[in-house]
């Protein structure tokens, strides 16, 4: 493996599980800023294990075709996501309430459902990825989404980013804030679908969480914080796909585990909200300096 | 989803800001505001006729439905029975982008990746709809909106640097960059300091000669004189509207805090 990963940049078979990791490397990394912001990562988390019970009815009536596949997992978590919305909204049930106790039931009706399915379904790489035996069909679908739920957050930046900062001012400002949250579910589901194959359903959380931890720990712009998280999401997942070329380590987990590295990092170093920066000497001094003279100059 | 492209953008276009001409002389007209939460009132059929250029307080006693009231006239909640108008524009289908909305400050998620500038251009969006970019107008009245509110020295600021008061300036800011006229305050003083609640007293009644019209819920009876120019007391149902030398007094003051003229379902 010496001078195995160039041959990445030379094989056409490399050459697609490449572009496909850099796709929904950079999707994620951008939908990742809003479940950060929004405080959304247990609902993530939720929705990718809801997608079970999906795939286990898809398999039971329509065998392991892709699209069925996909189909079913999509109605699955849109199900939860909804059913928790409209049990919040429309009760004095909490969302964390409804949402945790609807994706336990999901979860295991899918278990339960899978045990009546033929001796052998190929679940694992739904749950773990396997990004290296992509096929035509899964890399459509992969471009499909991402040329779908790309150019829709760009768009929808503004009402969105008024609506993660303050909904209620939002809302007197004129942004329908409740349709903007079931569309925001919406790209989060089909981000998730696309990214099923190629890093599993758990993995894909990573790289739905971990760009945008990353960069909150360093800028104060949120149009920042947007693009960079995309592109860092890329870059994890290229870096995090020639380490496994490199360690003969799983894909789903090696892209994962750059995220985590990357962050780690971070979260020790950054100059403005790292932890060494706060366990600095006179840090504490500075600021509480330079607010009372902000203080000072107003009076 | 593009029906919702579609509709989004008119909602964020179709809310035009009024010339400031007409706002000295206008008035928020409420007729019959009913507001309700699941179908228990908080806030009783309140006629009330308010004039821009006030620092108007309003003040009860907890679950008055003071906040309720504000969200109501902020097209937060719904109004049960009732009309809001404002200078010829009906509330009905919301608010138009004159009224401005400061929440109370504990729900604010301070550490949001915005400075203190990017925060009052955001009061800039609804003028601008989801598309196009800032215009120089656009800038100048973000420069503008800062400098009123002292806060220039302090844009490039992430806004959880600031302290409390001048936390609640930079929304008054992004507030003016709005054009807003009506400001809707809930409990601004709220653990601010009593240097930073002179300096914050002294802006709203600034913005007021300026010929805005401000609605500030409050709780500390004792800085009313000092701080509004009209007082609305409200207990569920409306107790008393007026100047506050004339309506602020022990009388008005026992009638909304004391006795519970309340006539919902509820004990």
């Amino acid at each position: 493996m010496a001078n195995g990963w160039l041959h990445l940049f030379y094989a056409q078979d490399m050459l697609r599980p490449l572009f496909a990791a850099v796709l929904i490397g950079f999707t994620n990394g951008v939908l990742s800023v809003f479940i950060v912001l929004r405080r959304l990562s247990l609902m993530a988390d939720a929705i990718s294990h809801s997608l079970l019970p999906g795939l286990a009815i898809a398999i039971l009536l329509f065998g392991l075709a892709p699209a069925t596949l996909v189909a079913g997992a999509f109605l699955a978590a849109l199900l939860v996501a909804l059913g928790t919305q409209i049990i919040a909204n429309s009760t004095r049930i909490k969302e964390d309430t409804a949402l945790g106790l609807l994706f336990a039931c999901a979860f295991s009706l899918g278990q339960a459902l899978l045990k009546l399915a033929p001796a052998h379904v190929g679940i694992s790489e739904y749950l773990f990825g396997n990004i290296l035996g992509l096929s035509d069909g899964d890399l459509y679908l992969t471009y499909v989404i991402t040329l779908l739920v790309l150019p829709l957050l760009v768009l929808f930046q503004r009402p969105l980013l008024l609506m993660l900062f303050e909904p209620s001012i939002a809302s007197t400002q004129g942004v329908p804030v409740r349709t903007l949250r079931y569309f925001l579910m919406v790209l989060l589901v089909l981000a998730m679908i696309s990214s099923l194959r190629a890093v599993g359903i758990i993995l894909a959380l990573g790289t739905l969480i971990g760009p945008a931890a990353t960069v909150y720990l360093f800028v104060d712009s949120f149009t920042v914080m947007f693009w960079v998280s995309g592109l860092l999401g890329a870059f994890a997942s290229l870096l995090g796909l020639l380490v496994s070329d490199w360690t003969d380590l799983p894909a789903g987990a090696c892209i994962v585990l750059v995220l985590g590295v990357l962050f780690l990092v971070s979260f020790l170093l950054s100059p403005r909200y790292g932890l060494f920066r706060r366990l600095r000497k006179g840090h504490l001094h500075a600021q509480s300096l330079a607010r009372w003279e902000g203080e000072k100059s107003e009076k | 989803m593009f029906v919702l492209a579609g509709s989004l953008g008119d909602t964020l276009r179709g809310l035009t800001t009024l010339p400031s001409t007409l706002m000295a002389e206008h008035v928020l007209a409420i007729k019959d505001l009913t507001v309700s939460y699941r179908r228990v009132p908080a806030v009783h059929h309140v006629d009330l006729t308010l004039r821009c250029g006030r620092c108007v307080g309003l003040l009860g006693p907890n679950g008055a439905g003071k906040t309720s009231f504000l969200k109501a006239l902020a097209g937060l909640v719904p109004m049960e029975t009732g009309t809001v108008e404002f200078g010829g524009h009906n509330h009905k289908r919301g608010p138009g982008s004159y009224t401005a909305y400061l929440p109370q400050r504990s729900a604010i998620d301070w550490d949001f990746p915005t400075t203190v500038r990017g925060l009052v251009e955001m009061g800039r969006y609804s003028a601008l709809g989801w598309w196009r970019p800032f215009r120089q107008i656009d800038r100048e009245k973000v420069d503008k909106g800062l400098e009123a509110m002292e806060l220039t020295d302090l844009a490039e600021r992430q806004i959880s640097a600031l302290s409390g008061g001048q936390q609640q300036r930079a929304f008054l800011a992004r507030s003016l960059a709005q054009d807003a006229h009506v400001f809707l305050l809930d409990e601004p003083f709220t653990g601010l300091d009593r240097p930073s609640q002179d300096l914050f007293g002294q802006i709203l009644k600034r913005l007021a000669a300026q010929g805005n019209l401000l609605i500030v819920s409050h709780h500390d009876l004792r800085m009313v004189p000092a701080l509004f120019d009209e007082v609305i007391l409200l207990n569920g149902e409306l107790v008393a509207y007026g100047p506050t030398e004339q309506v602020f007094n022990e009388e008005t003051i026992a009638r909304t805090f004391g006795t519970h003229t309340f006539s919902g379902a509820r004990t």
